[in-house]
């Protein structure tokens, strides 16, 4: 019978042999006692003698090839003897013809009971363990719950994962009577295996909620406990908004100018305005009008970036930020440059109240080539926004302030605005912004001229 | 209570047993005239002279025959072998005749016969003379296999054992002869199918019977070290076998380890587990594990002989796998 040469164990520290030499061949005629090689371990070049006689078979590691300890190194036999079962596919068993490798599984399946029977003794039970993976991989007696997991999960608004969870019957039934959702729960059992005390340390998240409120009767927890919090599901709303301000803020390389507005003449018109019956203008709606005549004059900031190319839009289309319970809707007044100050300021309130009564349309909100947020109202000086795409500016609007102003080489008291817009370089540069802003100003300060 | 050997016990039950009903005789090798070849038939000779205790020529297959015959005409034999290693050659008469002619004779006949002896391995004998047999007679239909693992147990079995009507594979151990243990000097007698829970624990379900218990009690004291409480079952009887007690174990550890000197192919353990899995599987948080001896015959070096050989480490090695500890 053909035997293997393992590399031994030559040092007491060595995990590894470098075959050095090779004294013998493969078809060579070794006696027991022979030295066949030279190994160079971590401490010394080492010999190595052949305990059986034989031919030398098959040389397995190269000189200068490292070999782990008990790697195989050579194999020693009688001429002509079948050595494929012992190469193990480390050489040649493709080549093989049909019935030599019939023979050569014949002679596998032996030494593998023979190697089961030697691993029961060692470690309860191997060949069981085998017999269960493959079932494992054939029949799942779990189909029918697994069905229910996946609808369930398929019914939440994130695919979530189906792959088959793997969880030990007693596990399965405890989740099952106390309502816990097997994907929510980490197994800790080999290959994730879902197991009894993984059920038993399980909390869900509305345990930790009841956990949170329990103990603020007394003194409010201490804000460092960790239990000291609420978990809220994200609405469809809220994920809306991370995913599309987020790609924006990450993605478009935002700047920001700010200009100082005097609205002492705007002030002035507006009350004109709403002395008139059935007329009231906000200064938003100013904003609104003056915003489109100024985009209308520098079309370059009424611009989309497409990837390959920039799209100058030939309409103004000016989207207003407006608040509700659950984030903020940006409903859209079209060809906002040639409306004038009442007819944008109905619409704005009419889009508004829908936006509130979650009653817009999608095509309400779509389509804009520019977007207006507007925080005077809450007493906020000035802000920055995040551009909202496919817009490649958006304008954020501060409060009108009383504050003293130089005029004439005095100081008197003026009514000021302060307004910043938010670019997306990659279709505006910085001087464009700025005359956009400047014509903004200018119409502002003047508004008569926003008519012209 | 008095403290009495593994093999006092048995000979008290045979002796009490033969006090009170005639028809029961022992035959076997060296049972008589050397007084047992493990002395466990020491002075019954003389008590009831070489009618009830005989001696028979090396000739299971013979004696196992006479046996069965004197059992169709109405005498309880105890047959005793030297161990059930040479029982082998007996088989025909044991799985044949004595397991089937009750069914074969539509009820007419009971076989009343004990067979009992040594079984599996004790130290370095050779393969031949090292199988331990419980998974091959609780094959067969019709024969009853008891493998008690103290002498309380082997007193109280084998009296319930002689006073069956149908035929008994009694297993003992040579190994266990001398093992010493209280037991009620009163009357007693165990009923087959009904385990024993020898340790009580929460953690982990070992059913160990016969030589095995041992090595179960012995692994569960090293686990105890380490926070680990072993139930430990011994069902006492393979068959029929008390798989109640072992479920309702289950039910509370959720674990189960099965300690068997039988080869693992086919052998009490698969049968073992193959009911827990039936019936436990929802309070099962682990597969079931079993150590046995491996799937090769008994070696004789002393080195290869004690790796072969279940053992404790073996057996604290499944708990840990049970209980996800390593």
């Amino acid at each position: 019978m053909a035997i293997v040469i393992d590399m031994p164990k030559l040092s007491d520290t060595m995990e590894e042999g470098v075959i050095a030499k090779w004294n013998v061949k493969e078809g060579d005629t070794v006696s027991s006692g022979d030295i066949i090689a030279e190994v160079e371990t971590d401490k010394a070049t080492m010999d190595v003698e052949a305990f059986d006689p034989g031919t030398v078979l098959k040389i397995i590691a190269k000189e200068g090839e490292s070999v782990p300890l008990g790697g195989k190194m050579a194999i020693i036999g009688e001429e002509g003897e079948d050595i494929s079962d012992l190469l193990d596919g480390d050489d040649g068993g493709g080549k093989k013809s049909e019935p030599e490798k019939k023979k050569t599984d014949d002679k596998k399946e032996e030494s593998d009971s023979g190697k089961s029977a030697k691993k029961d003794s060692e470690d309860g039970d191997s060949e069981d363990k085998d017999s269960g993976k493959k079932e494992d991989e054939e029949f799942d007696p779990l189909f029918g719950e697994l069905e229910d997991d996946k609808k369930s999960s398929a019914s939440d608004d994130e695919g979530e994962d189906e792959s088959r969870i793997k969880v030990s019957p007693l596990a399965r039934k405890m989740a099952k009577e106390q309502g816990i959702k097997l994907s929510d729960v980490k197994g800790s059992g080999p290959n994730g295996r879902i197991v009894k005390k993984d059920i038993e340390s399980y909390e869900p998240s509305s345990k930790k909620e009841a956990k949170a409120e329990a103990p603020s009767g007394k003194a409010a927890a201490k804000p460092s406990d960790a239990s000291n919090y609420e978990d809220v599901p994200i609405s469809q709303m809220r994920k809306v908004i991370a995913r599309r301000l987020g790609e924006s803020k990450f993605t478009n390389p935002h700047f920001y100018e700010t200009i100082d507005i005097d609205m002492k003449k705007a002030i002035e018109v507006r009350k004109t305005f709403n002395e008139m019956p059935d007329v009231k203008v906000s200064f938003n709606d100013m904003v609104v009008k003056a915003c489109a005549v100024a985009l209308r004059r520098n079309p370059k900031v009424n611009s989309s970036w497409l990837g390959d190319v920039i799209r100058r839009h030939k309409d103004v289309h000016v989207a207003v930020a407006v608040a509700v319970d659950e984030g903020l809707l940006t409903p859209v007044v079209r060809n906002t440059d040639s409306k004038g100050f009442s007819e944008i300021g109905a619409e704005v309130k009419e889009l508004a109240a829908k936006a509130r009564d979650k009653k817009l349309q999608p095509d309400e909100m779509e389509g804009s080539t520019f977007t207006i947020s507007n925080l005077g109202m809450f007493g906020i000086e000035e802000f920055t926004a995040i551009i909202n795409p496919p817009n490649a500016c958006i304008l954020a609007v501060g409060a009108i302030r009383d504050v003293p102003v130089v005029e004439d080489g005095k100081v008197v008291p003026g009514k000021r605005m302060k307004v910043t817009l938010s670019s997306d370089h990659r279709i505006v540069d910085g001087a464009t912004a700025a005359e956009f802003l400047q014509t903004l100003r200018s119409l502002l300060e003047n508004p008569m001229s926003m008519l012209l | 209570m008095s403290e009495k050997q593994f093999r006092e016990a048995i000979r008290e039950a045979m002796v009490e047993e033969m006090r009170k009903d005639d028809t029961i005789i022992l035959m076997g090798e060296e049972v008589a005239e050397y007084n047992g070849a493990y002395k466990v038939s020491q002075n019954m000779l003389d008590e009831f002279g070489g009618k009830r205790v005989i001696d028979t020529p090396i000739s299971e297959l013979g004696f196992s025959g006479i046996g069965v015959g004197a059992a169709m005409n109405g005498l309880r034999p105890i047959i005793e072998f030297m161990t059930f290693n040479f029982a082998v050659v007996g088989m025909d008469q044991i799985i044949n005749n004595a397991a089937k002619i009750r069914y074969m004779s539509g009820g007419q006949l009971k076989i009343p016969i004990v067979f009992r002896g040594p079984n599996a391995s004790a130290g370095q004998l050779g393969a031949t003379h090292s199988v331990a047999f419980e998974s091959l007679y609780a094959h067969i239909p019709g024969l009853k296999v008891v493998y008690a693992s103290e002498p309380y147990d082997a007193k109280g079995l084998l009296k319930t054992a002689i006073r069956d009507d149908d035929p008994v594979i009694f297993l003992e151990s040579e190994q266990m002869y001398g093992l010493k243990q209280e037991i009620p000097d009163e009357e007693y007698t165990i009923p087959f199918g009904k385990g024993k829970i020898k340790r009580e624990g929460d953690d982990v379900t070992i059913v160990a019977h016969g030589k095995m218990y041992h090595v179960a009690k012995k692994a569960a004291e090293e686990l105890a070290k380490d926070g680990v409480e072993a139930e430990i079952i011994d069902p006492r009887s393979m068959k029929p076998f008390d798989f109640e007690m072992v479920i309702e174990s289950i039910k509370k550890t959720n674990r189960c380890v099965i300690v068997d000197e039988s080869h693992p192919f086919a052998g009490m353990a698969a049968e073992i587990g193959f009911i827990i899995q039936r019936d436990a599987f929802d309070y099962l948080d682990a597969p079931v594990q079993r150590v046995t001896v491996p799937d090769a015959p008994a070696p004789f070096a002393k080195n290869l002989f004690d790796l072969w050989l279940p053992d404790a480490k073996q057996v604290i090695d499944a708990v840990n796998t049970v209980t996800y500890r390593n």
